[in-house]
């Protein structure tokens, strides 16, 4: 096969990709709004409050009580085994879609004989493969229940369908980027991004969840979102599992910027020269810093925890997508 | 008490108040948010020390609104004194922050774990432990856990055994905050003694340069470099290799230069690429671009012929280029050696590699030059080149233009292919007499590179540990009974986990049998 068919069934792939975790997020939110355990975790959450009867705590991960699977919950039709197949076959579909999704770079590597990340279509497509994979490693550790993919799946497939707009063709690369430099920059900042695309996922659970709470101390209507947060897991829960992947996604990040640093001076003659690009990779470093400064500064800082980590995320798109489209820039790579 | 004493102190008790103020976390945390935000407007304003182009065009959109960016160092915001102000202040607080957090980690290192608390029952983590355990036993399982440990004995005959584990995330973190001074002290290092320099060099033996400030067309000199220890080196481009897909991305720059150092000519071949610099001592050449350098011929009234080398500024992309080529020097009488009147001469237009056979011209089929063309507008008058005022080389000086001291003058021909003529209104004639290529070059050096690579590397290595390792504390009493007590001191999800681990553990260990006790 020539190359251009590799492009070519590069892109199909790209295509089955999405349309596979669309139908990932299809199996999930199914299993999210119907599955036994889910309002299992919802109901003995009200039980805890009302009858403050313990036993059945709200944070039981593996949530491994026997499913008792006749009789529909609801008026759906959609009964508790059907929910929980639903989200059996959402997992199927998403580590096929991961398959796939890395066929898709694989692909695009093979068609022009480099490392698939020269463009920033290629860097959100890649992005996306990291967060997929490490939600399927969170999920595999039982750190949060399957049917949570639901919010990933969204996110990866909104990202994804970004990623259709500023499509660009399989080419060789510019002699500016024709370096080792960009194996090692490139990947770290698709790795900590992938990270950091995660962290914001459950950063954004956790603050709905935590909403919930006080909404319904206080005793107020619940309104959307916070109707989904019934289902969720435990407040702590996220908190923790947030904190942890920006933990893991910091230092990388560091790294990436050193590393994009070191490229600078080989191929613009200095480290560091407050390009625009570098300007916000610098932000995003200083928001994710005091992200993880503010759980040691008190309460205080942990109320305002997720919401920094959501203002880092927001950091790190408007560098991809501002800074590349709209903002004049040394670093300009995305090839649009 | 004397009456002057009283202001003194409240004068030092409030600077001592703000120290403490400006040292907290707090307030360093704050001024790194202010240091981000106030790199914000730069990255969205254009900039000098970038592009100066780019803040003339800002000028010319924004007339009004220029002048008071300007003021408030809008174009120039990482040079300013406010940025400076938010980096220092936090310099400042990281010092005042880290030296007493230093001593006190020290003084932690060498201090015995502390004893254990008389409730233990009252720790987050408590267990029984079975009694009649041996004290060494149990401290030999702490250690082996990597636990720093002490043993106490007691006067009412317990033992007690205090453990201490994750000395290694304040050491990271300490790391971690001095590397970022070192950084910080690097970077001011590097700006203080660096320099550099743009240059535009342009093929063959005439288009040679020599080290030295006059030599550049830009330059940046450290306020502590002095401008005559210039490392001695020569430079000659012998010529540009350039590829491109037929979409016109390029694919290969390589410009083939010869070097010779400590003043000796260039002699030595180098193939200079981007992400490929040429490093001398003392200076390091990087290739950051290339365009073309049209050859010029005038010939005058009296028939004198004039030529000059004028490299043009590509568009980005494209080697479409624009420039312009003067000749102050035209039109002197042969007899008197004294110019004419209002007759120097200027030209300016468009350079196009590859012209296509069909309008619109400007629209080159190639960057390379398989059809090169020049467009090009000729005018005379007073070019104001003597004026002394300095000037892009790349345009003519439009001042002179609207002022009316320089007239366009119609050409027969505007379109010159290579070696064709044109004759101006006035009878004289100019030609497309070669094509030179030119590279861009950035020679620089910063003496500060390495240390603020050594000093990110240490951050990258204290923050690990900072980020990973936790402190712990584990207490264990026996007595009549055994107990086993824990604190996690930063937030630590598993440490459950490990405590149980070491419960069993330490339960496991062979307790002292009584009999024996009694037989010796
Ligand atoms: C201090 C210097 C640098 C910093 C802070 C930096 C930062 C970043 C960041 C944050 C990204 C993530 C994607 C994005 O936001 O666009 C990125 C991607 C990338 N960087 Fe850098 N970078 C630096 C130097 C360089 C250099 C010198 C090159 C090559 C000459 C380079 C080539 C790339 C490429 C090809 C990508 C992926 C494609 C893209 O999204 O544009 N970077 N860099």
């Amino acid at each position: 096969m020539g190359t251009n068919g590799l492009a070519e069934l590069s892109n199909a792939t790209f295509v089955a990709a999405i349309v596979l975790y669309a139908v990932a997020m299809f199996g999930y939110a199914i299993e999210y709004a119907f599955s036994r355990r889910a309002s299992m975790a919802a109901e003995s959450e009200v039980e805890h409050r009302e009858l403050v009867t313990v036993g059945a705590g709200g944070d039981l991960p593996a949530d491994d009580a026997p499913e008792p699977d006749d009789a529909p919950a609801n008026n759906s039709g959609i009964t508790p085994a059907q929910a929980l197949a639903a989200g059996k076959v959402g997992l199927v579909a998403m580590i096929a879609a991961a398959v796939v999704h890395a066929a898709t770079l694989a692909l695009r590597a093979g068609a022009v004989g480099r490392w698939p990340w020269g463009n920033m279509f290629e860097f959100i497509v890649a992005l996306c493969l990291v967060c997929v994979v490490v939600w399927t490693v969170v999920v595999a550790r039982g750190l949060v229940a399957r049917r949570l993919g639901l919010f990933t799946m969204l996110a990866v497939v909104l990202l994804l369908g970004c990623a259709t707009r500023v499509y660009t063709q399989a080419t060789p690369l510019v002699p500016a980027l024709n370096s080792y430099w960009i194996a090692i920059h490139v990947l770290a900042a698709i790795i900590a991004t992938g990270l950091f695309l995660t962290g914001f996922v459950t950063a954004v659970l956790h603050l709905i969840r935590r909403n919930y709470h006080r909404v319904t101390e206080r005793g107020g209507t619940l309104r959307f979102p916070f109707t989904i947060a019934p289902r969720l897991p435990e407040e702590s829960r996220l908190e923790t599992l947030t904190w942890r992947l920006h933990v893991l996604a910091f230092p990388i990040w560091t790294f990436a910027v050193i590393a994009g640093a070191i490229w600078a001076r080989e191929a613009w003659s200095r480290y560091w020269g407050w390009d625009p690009k570098e300007v916000w990779a610098f932000i995003a470093w200083v928001v994710y810093a005091a992200y993880l400064h503010s759980r040691a500064t008190g309460a205080g800082g942990r109320r305002f925890a997720p919401w920094i980590a959501i203002l880092g995320w927001g950091v790190i798109l408007f560098n991809l997508f501002g800074v590349n489209l709209f903002v004049h820039s040394m670093h300009s790579y995305a090839g649009v | 008490m004397s009456t002057t004493a009283t202001p003194r102190r409240s004068v030092t008790s409030i600077l001592r108040r703000w120290w403490r103020q400006l040292t907290s976390m707090r307030t360093a945390l704050v001024l790194l948010l202010f240091l981000a935000i106030g790199a914000i407007p730069g990255s969205l304003l254009p900039q000098r020390n970038l592009s100066a182009d780019k803040v003339s065009q800002y000028y010319a959109d924004n007339p009004s609104l220029a002048p008071i960016v300007d003021r408030l160092w809008g174009f120039d915001v990482y040079s300013s004194p406010w940025f400076a102000a938010i980096y220092l202040l936090l310099f400042t607080s990281l010092v005042g922050c880290l030296v007493p957090r230093l001593r006190d980690h020290i003084r932690a290192l060498r201090r015995q774990p502390p004893d254990a608390p008389s409730r233990m029952s009252l720790l987050p983590m408590h267990r029984e432990l079975p009694s009649g355990l041996e004290a060494k036993k149990v401290a030999d399982v702490l250690r082996r856990n990597r636990f720093r440990v002490a043993v106490r004995e007691k006067p009412d005959d317990a033992t007690t055994i205090s453990a201490e584990k994750g000395f290694l995330r304040d050491s990271g973190n300490l790391l971690f905050h001095f590397s970022l001074l070192a950084l910080l002290a690097a970077m001011a290092f590097g700006a203080l003694y660096g320099w550099h320099g743009n240059r535009i060099l342009v093929a063959g033996e005439d288009g040679e340069f020599c080290d030295s400030l006059q030599q550049y067309d830009e330059y940046g000199l450290g306020p502590n470099k002095d401008a005559t220890d210039l490392p001695p080196f020569c430079l000659r481009l012998d010529h540009f290799t350039d590829d491109y897909l037929p979409s016109g991305q390029p694919t290969k720059y390589i410009a083939s230069v010869r070097y010779g150092t400590d003043g000796a000519a260039p002699t030595t071949p180098y193939d200079l690429q981007v992400n490929h610099p040429l490093e001398l001592s003392g200076a390091s050449v990087f290739l950051l671009g290339h365009g073309y350098a049209p050859v010029i011929t005038y010939q005058d009234r009296y028939g004198d012929k004039q030529t000059t080398v004028a490299p043009f500024l590509p568009d980005e992309g494209t080697q479409t280029s624009s420039g312009a080529a003067v000749f102050p020097d035209a039109n002197i009488n042969p007899k008197t050696h004294t110019a004419d009147k209002d007759s120097e001469i200027a030209f300016q237009g468009m350079f196009i590699p590859a012209v296509p056979d069909q309008p619109p011209y400007t629209q080159s089929t190639s960057p390379l030059p398989k059809n090169p063309a020049l467009m090009l507008t000729a005018y005379k008058g007073d070019t104001g080149l003597d004026s002394g005022q300095p000037h892009s080389v790349y345009s003519i000086d439009q001042k002179q233009v609207s002022s009316g001291a320089l007239k366009v003058v119609d050409m027969k021909k505007k379109m010159l292919k290579l070696h064709q003529w044109s004759t101006l209104d006035d009878g004289t004639k100019v030609k497309f007499s070669g094509l030179r290529e030119y590279a861009t070059l950035e020679i620089r050096d910063d003496p500060g590179e390495t240390f603020v690579l050594a000093s990110a590397v240490l951050i990258l290595l204290g923050l690990l540990p900072a980020l990973l390792v936790r402190r712990r504390r584990v207490w264990v009493r026996l007595g009549d009974t055994g107990e086993l007590g824990g604190l996690a001191r930063t937030e630590y999800d598993g440490f459950g986990e490990e405590f149980d681990r070491l419960g069993e553990a330490i339960a496991a260990t062979p307790t002292r049998e009584p009999d024996k006790i009694g037989s010796d």
